[in-house]
């Protein structure tokens, strides 16, 4: 399958993930804030569900990226990668939603809020991507 | 119970459409952000994808009195275009281009065995507890 193909077809894979949590379950699919109230104090049902979304995503994920042979790792270094993560991590909660959230969902309810998110976080990284590649020149 | 097995279809159809559109490939994404290099649409097609389902389908939900399987929809209720919103987004945005991996991806890659996110995974959640701890569960999408 051309890559751009299976691009819009894991696309529309996950606009249909959204649409069911949302049609069933009433919730917004929001990685960052589906992971964070794990690590939460809540009732149980609601650490339940956020479990099952999160271990469906891992074991199918995990297991399809083999299948597929997807499996490259990230080109940039181990105190890169901590940096990063924790910008991530500090970045989705302050800001409210991340790629799937604000993306995926936001833009899909129309929602302002998200896309000033995704045209922020877009061009910022964009220029991250610049600035490291090459204005710098360093590898990844 | 029907919200659990709900929940774990939704996210294993999430998993599957990451993996299928390569977002767990960080190369893939920095392909995407590297505008003045060997672009990569990829994540355009991604988007496209996602989005124009959800649009399609969220209407759908929303137009009705409530979910299946719950009470009430709980979507986010904010409209405010706050300082919060926008400084968030750009760290999110540093730290998304300086790796290639935003959160659902790097579940994927780590549950996948990949080395590189064993690395990024707990710092994202060290990072996610750090905002906790600063601003007092502030909460969004």
């Amino acid at each position: 399958m051309h890559p751009w193909l299976s691009a819009l077809l894991g696309g529309v894979l996950i606009g249909l993930s959204a649409t069911l949590l949302l049609l069933l379950n009433g919730r917004i699919a929001g990685i960052s804030g589906i992971v964070n109230g794990l690590t939460q104090a809540s009732q149980r049902e609601e650490w339940t569900w956020r479990a099952a979304f999160i271990a469906g995503l891992m074991s199918a994920g995990g297991l399809a990226m083999h299948w597929l042979g997807h499996t490259t790792p990230s080109p940039a270094g181990v105190p890169l990668l901590i940096g990063a993560g924790l910008l991530v991590g500090f970045g989705a909660r302050m800001g409210g939603g991340c790629t799937s959230g604000h993306g995926v969902c936001g833009l899909g309810r129309l929602s302002r809020r998200s896309l000033v998110a995704v045209l922020v976080f877009m061009s910022v990284a964009v220029v991250t991507v610049f600035v490291v590649r090459h204005a710098i020149g360093a590898a990844p | 119970m029907k919200r659990i097995l709900a929940a774990l279809l939704a996210g294993t159809l999430f998993g599957v459409g990451l993996a299928l559109s390569r977002m767990s490939d960080p190369t893939v994404i920095l392909g995407f952000l590297d505008l003045f290099g060997h672009f990569d649409p990829s994540l355009a097609f991604v988007l496209a994808g996602a989005v124009g389902t959800t649009l399609v389908g969220f209407r759908i939900a929303l137009g009705r009195q409530r979910p299946l399987f719950a009470d009430e929809f709980q979507v986010p209720a904010s409209r405010a275009i706050d300082r919060p919103l926008v400084v968030g987004s750009a760290i999110f945005g540093i730290g998304w281009g300086l790796s290639g991996y935003c959160p659902g991806p790097a579940l994927v890659a780590l549950a996948g065995g990949v080395g590189t996110a064993f690395v990024v995974v707990p710092a994202m959640i060290v990072g996610s507890l750090v905002q906790r701890f600063v601003f007092q569960n502030r909460t969004g999408v």
